[in-house]
């Protein structure tokens, strides 16, 4: 059976709303309009007003009153149109959600759900088209999920609503009508992802692609590509950028001796330099390459088609950068 | 009967903004008069042993002093149960006190240390007492209004019949996600009352040099307000007893708080750049809380002038002692560090090599093995 990340995503919510009176969601045209993406199509009629909320265009206030609801013990899941728009309500995200916790020692808990799409869409330009992953990851007492497939986006969705804190959960906008094989028990409404650890997508000896969201697929397609040269890459999932499946990037890494992490956002200070750090601290001797890096271009997403293809990563660009660190073709460092 | 109700009519009548105001006489007795001074009068002798400990380096950082608003906190305590919330800014000590909090606990969070009400890891801006919902203790100016107006929808979602009140300054008044919430709480009919203690300085910017409209109460345009002398612990009450009703009713309402802050802005200001000596002095002669609470109870014939001096000296001890036992409460355990950054540990990054080398020697191996469980 097939199912699409949007139907997942509606799925997901509407069973756990289904399970804990405590969860509602609020955000701009999540309602009567049913959701600007339709993830929340069917939800108004079913949970009615009190629990499905349509918010006006204050983003600022209503993350504080989401933030509010989940001090006082509610649920609250709270849909950002899309996750640029996240940045006029970064405050409460981060003073009011994430620290809370641990200002309080332990007496104001902060189970909230911050989702919608992230990253760059199609021809929407710079102020619409951007990956936060970074920005979320870079902040303790957050919890920050990527997923890929329609087995990811039900499941970390699920686990995100039941987790006691603060999770980010940035979906991407091209994946939403993309349709993936589902299992029964990924159908089955007791069906939960663990929060933290990463997903083995596809078993390789030769080279580890480290990826999230999106880029997946894109390695995906640059594995199958690789295995036809002859090269084996190991694709992994990270499915949960914060807290950072460490433990598998390492073990990948030390088993096939080469990494090449991929991600849609900006480079600097990204996911590829924090996943290269940890490869540095606990498995630099297993490397016999060094790693390379594949992220957008650090450039404002520009709006022309072609220069908008130039600025994401590409499937030929992971392929050409695997076939560096395999030595199958001239590194780039001695290009330079 | 210390209990037998009198009536006293408040400092002036309040001003209302499209709401017809409670009436100026407030009901009260005498035990509820003494209590209000001997609340006021320990809010006050612990902010002055606060200002102390400041000079004397034992509290670190910023520490905003509430001395002179004490009846803010005091009149709307009175007025609500410990079901009903209270969430306000970093001036928070004495909104701690009033919920029940202990002075113990709040010197230590003050000295940063383990008795404190957040463990030492909250510090003077970041009290918190949950169990008797207080919800904080807020350090970014304006960011807790939306916060307390979601308490309010909490409460609204749950039917508790319960309310908020959300405290706030005039310097916060002029912050866009005020206007933002307030707009949500009123649509919503949110259970929220809007507290602007009006203290008359931002920081050090006097309120007509920062808002166009200094009258607060007015500024919810839609939302119905009161003007309250903040100086009046039964005006404060009488609003606040209104208040509550009201907005279970018909949604929310602004309590703008005629009130003053003896000390500056936070300790590194003297209070005195931007203000003349001689209001300050004047206020204290003819607006102080204390004192016209003192000059009530005399007039009923409730306590004479020595008894309420011994009440003083009383609490003076009581601060006193609860600072000394604060001081002897060690600093927090090292492993303190990093709980509570999760709820359940999940997603803790202790063991990385960096925070290993770096700090690990100076966690006893017990407790780093009890951390990376």
């Amino acid at each position: 059976k097939e199912m699409t990340v949007r139907d997942a995503l509606n799925s997901a919510l509407d069973e756990e709303m289904s399970a804990d009176p405590s969860v509602f969601l609020m955000g701009e045209e999540v309602g009567e309009y049913q959701g600007a993406y339709k993830i929340s199509k069917g939800l108004l009629d079913k949970y009615g007003p009190d629990r499905v909320l349509d918010t006006p265009i204050t983003e600022a206030g209503f993350t504080g009153i989401g933030v509010g609801a989940a001090y006082q013990g509610l649920r609250p899941i709270v849909e950002f149109m899309t996750f640029n728009f996240s940045m006029q309500a970064i405050d409460h995200i981060i003073n009011s959600a994430a620290k809370s916790n641990y200002m309080s020692a332990g007496q104001i808990s902060v189970p909230i759900v911050f989702r919608g799409p992230n990253g760059a869409a199609a021809g929407v330009g710079a102020q619409h088209s951007q990956c936060y992953a970074a920005w979320y990851a870079h902040v303790p007492g957050l919890k920050v999920l990527t997923p890929y497939s329609a087995e990811d986006a039900r499941g970390l969705l699920k686990a995100a609503i039941r987790d006691p804190d603060p999770v980010i959960f940035l979906e991407n906008e091209l994946l939403y009508g993309e349709s993936f094989p589902v299992s029964a028990e990924v159908l089955d409404s007791s069906f939960c992802l663990p929060i933290g650890k990463a997903k083995i997508e596809r078993e390789g000896k030769d080279v580890t692609i480290t990826t999230y969201s999106k880029m997946v697929g894109y390695a995906l397609q640059a594995a199958e590509i690789l295995s036809k040269e002859g090269i084996s890459a190991e694709v992994i999932n990270l499915r949960s950028i914060r807290p950072l499946d460490r433990a598998a990037i390492n073990a990948s890494v030390r088993k096939t001796n080469r990494l090449v992490t991929v991600e849609e956002g900006f480079p600097q200070h990204g996911i590829g330099a924090e996943i290269c750090m940890s490869v540095v601290e606990e498995s630099f001797e297993y490397l016999d390459a060094p790693i390379e890096r594949i992220a957008g271009a650090d450039v404002p997403m520009p709006y022309a088609a072609n220069l908008e293809r130039m600025a994401v990563p590409q499937v030929d660009d992971i392929v050409r950068a695997v076939k560096r660190v395999c030595y199958r073709a001239v590194p780039m460092a001695a290009t330079a | 009967d210390s209990t037998d109700a009198i009536t006293v009519e408040t400092s002036a009548p309040f001003k209302s903004h499209i709401v017809d105001p409670p009436s100026r006489s407030a009901t009260t007795s005498a035990r509820e008069l003494l209590s209000f001074f001997r609340d006021m009068s320990l809010m006050r002798r612990a902010e002055i042993a606060a200002d102390s400990l400041y000079k004397a380096k034992l509290i670190r950082g910023f520490c905003h002093l509430y001395d002179g608003q004490e009846a803010v906190a005091v009149g709307m305590e009175a007025a609500v149960t410990r079901a009903d919330a209270i969430i306000t800014a970093y001036r928070d000590h004495c909104a701690y006190l009033a919920r029940g909090g202990d002075l113990v606990a709040a010197f230590a969070e003050l000295m940063g240390r383990r008795d404190g009400c957040s463990r030492g890891k909250g510090g003077s801006m970041h009290f918190y007492k949950r169990d008797a919902n207080f919800f904080g203790g807020h350090g970014i100016v304006g960011a807790q209004v939306p916060l307390g107006c979601g308490i309010a929808f909490a409460q609204r979602y749950r039917k508790e019949g319960t309310v908020t009140f959300d405290l706030y300054g005039d310097g916060a008044a002029n912050q866009g996600q005020l206007f933002e919430a307030l707009n949500m709480a009123a649509l919503w009919k949110l259970p929220v009352i809007l507290v602007c203690e009006n203290n008359h300085y931002g920081m050090g910017t006097a309120e007509w040099r920062a808002s166009k409209s200094p009258a607060y109460y007015k500024r919810g345009d839609y939302v119905p307000g009161l003007k309250v002398d903040g100086m009046d612990v039964l005006a404060v009450k009488q609003a606040c007893k209104f208040a509550k009703d009201h907005v279970l009713e018909n949604g929310p309402i602004i309590l703008e708080m005629d009130t003053y802050r003896y000390h500056g802005h936070s300790m590194s200001d003297p209070g005195s750049t931007y203000r003349t000596r001689g209001e300050i002095a004047g206020i204290r002669q003819e607006r102080d809380p204390i004192e016209r609470v003192r000059k009530l109870i005399l007039a009923h014939d409730f306590a004479t002038a020595q008894e309420l001096k011994d009440m003083e000296k009383e609490i003076r001890k009581q601060v006193d002692a609860a600072i000394a036992k604060a001081k002897e409460s060690p600093m927090p355990d090292p492993s303190e560090l990093f709980t509570n950054v999760y709820v359940n540990d999940c997603g803790l990054e202790v063991s990385r090599p960096h925070l290993v080398l770096r700090i690990g020697p100076r966690i006893a191996e017990l407790e780093w093995a009890k951390m990376n469980k």
